[in-house]
């Protein structure tokens, strides 16, 4: 009996072990031949960082990454603002007017990304709107915004109406409550929600393809395009590799690390 | 406190310009057709027809229904034993295994594929078969997450009662967890093959030119033959049928508890 159950642990183990290698494979592999002295992607000849220099050199990418980074940037903080403020006004509004709003609020989000991609491209091609880096980042806000109201009004929701409403009565102007009562409460939920908004623009690839035109293009939209495997894009795989989880780390540590700092302070 | 909802003002304005508007012009290039270049405000089903009418069109449309099929089942597959493994661990190993399994949703879905590019370039595999790696790798995670939360919400105290009366592990696992878990994969399905329908970059990019699903269609539609009416069209199709798809799951989900 025991032995049968240590049996069963081994292959449940091995079991994960082996899903979590399939997951990890592909990260793994591109950072290892990243480092490679030649365009193989199956032998390792020896290690370079050539593939780094080639792509400091290389125009496009360098573009790429830079509107990927302003285009988020904008994204994110327009979404924030605009998705934060919304979320409250609607958390005061009455059921039914909140709940449509809500309803059409999740299309984008429910929407395959394509069809969100061409109503967007009808829409700007029918006004005639050049697509720019303008129509990008209109449409990289238009995704963006329902992903914070969806992290910020939750929290909402938990909110005492009271203790806002007491602000005002002692005298406090709607705007004091706003930021000194309400916001200081929401706020992680804010930050998680600005988290989600810049990822989604970041890594999006869809909606961006049919909304920036000819001109521009993401990290997505630059690696989709190209005809033969460049290696370089190892060594840019790499680095988002590493920005990402450093992101992460942080942005799972800071919270931790400042309720301990309180506790130490309550104590 | 009322005042405060002209604070969301600015974003119904939003909501009417960047997402009702959008979907209208959707409908309007739908069931219109145009000459060179200008709508003509009529009313015409030819569009739907058109795509109905050809079997060209059709196979494409089931081969991206039965690809996106797979993939979902592939991914209940492998992904429901993997939750079913992580929730009976120890509660901190469980939080890190997810968190694990997190961190790489939050890397460029297109390099991740790059990758698989590059990787599968050294082997002599079907073009279909790398499709798959690519989809099953793209939205396993997602399918393992939604699985876990409802195996893990699960009252322990009801397996407890199951052994209580008799059953062995695989009777309570078939007439407690298994069923209790269903809304969990419903929403991994609704997760996968939502997605899955539509996606057009994991075909393009790991089953080389020749891999046409109903994405790279309505890709092909606007980007390239320049017909908004035609592609405007497959698009409400595709979309009819994958929310469709998801009425009768939610449907699956029902009639099982009523049972």
């Amino acid at each position: 009996m025991k032995a049968k159950k240590r049996g069963w642990r081994f292959f449940t183990s091995g079991y994960l072990i082996l899903v979590l290698a399939f997951i990890y494979l592909p990260i793994l592999y591109v950072m290892l031949f990243s480092f490679n002295d030649s365009k193989s992607m199956i032998s390792f000849s020896g290690f370079s960082l050539r593939w780094y220099e080639d792509m400091l050199e290389n125009r496009e990418m360098l573009e790429s990454i830079k509107y990927t980074v302003i285009v988020a940037l904008i994204a994110t903080g327009v979404s924030t603002v605009v998705g934060t403020v919304a979320a409250i006004g609607l958390s005061k509004a009455r059921p039914l007017v909140r709940n449509l709003i809500l309803e059409i609020n999740n299309l984008p989000v429910l929407n395959p990304d394509i069809v969100t991609a061409i109503s967007l491209m009808l829409l700007f091609l029918s006004v005639k709107i050049q697509r720019s880096i303008v129509t990008l980042t209109l449409a990289h806000i238009t995704f963006c915004i329902p992903y914070v109201i969806l992290s910020v009004m939750p929290k909402l929701r938990q909110l005492d109406d009271n203790v806002a409403e007491a602000a005002m009565d002692l005298g406090a102007t709607p705007w004091v409550a706003l930021t000194r009562v309400i916001i200081p409460q929401i706020y992680p939920a804010i930050l998680s929600g600005a988290l989600i908004a810049f990822s989604m623009s970041f890594d999006d690839f869809v909606i961006s393809f049919f909304t920036a035109g000819v001109d521009v293009q993401n990290i997505s939209m630059y690696v989709y395009s190209m005809k033969r495997f460049n290696p370089s894009v190892n060594a840019l795989s790499t680095l988002i590799v590493i920005a990402v989880t450093l992101i992460l780390v942080l942005a799972n540590l800071i919270p931790a690390l400042r309720e301990r700092k309180n506790k130490r302070e309550d104590t | 406190m009322k005042s405060f909802f002209r604070m969301s003002y600015p974003y119904i304005l939003w909501i009417g310009l960047f997402i009702i508007a959008p979907m209208v012009m959707i409908l309007l290039y739908a069931f219109t057709r145009s000459s060179d270049g200008a709508i003509t405000f009529k009313f015409t089903l030819e569009n739907f027809g058109r795509f109905l009418s050809d079997p060209t069109f059709l196979k494409v449309l089931w081969t991206s229904l039965r690809i996106a099929l797979i993939t979902t089942a592939v991914c209940i597959l492998i992904g429901y034993p993997a939750a079913l493994f992580i929730a009976n661990l120890p509660e901190k190993r469980q939080t890190f295994l997810i968190l694990l399994l997190t961190l790489p949703m939050w890397i460029n879905m297109l390099l991740k594929t790059y990758a698989w590019r590059g990787i599968l370039m050294n082997f002599e595999i079907e073009s279909e078969i790398k499709v798959f790696i690519g989809m099953v790798y793209d939205f396993l995670p997602y399918m393992i997450i939604q699985i876990h939360t409802a195996i893990a919400k699960l009252d322990r105290e009801l397996l407890t009662a199951a052994y209580d009366l008799g059953a062995n592990k695989w009777r309570a696992f078939l007439k407690v967890t298994l069923p209790l878990s269903v809304p969990g994969i419903i929403s991994g399905i609704t997760l996968v093959f939502l997605p899955a329908v539509s996606s057009f970059v994991i075909p393009k990019l790991l089953g080389g030119g020749n891999y046409v699903l109903i994405g790279n269609l309505i890709e092909t539609y606007f980007l390239v033959a320049g017909d908004w009416n035609f592609g405007s069209a497959i698009s409400l199709i595709m979309a009819l049928i994958i929310i469709a798809s998801m009425y009768l799951t939610r449907k699956l989900d029902t009639s099982g508890k009523e049972e």
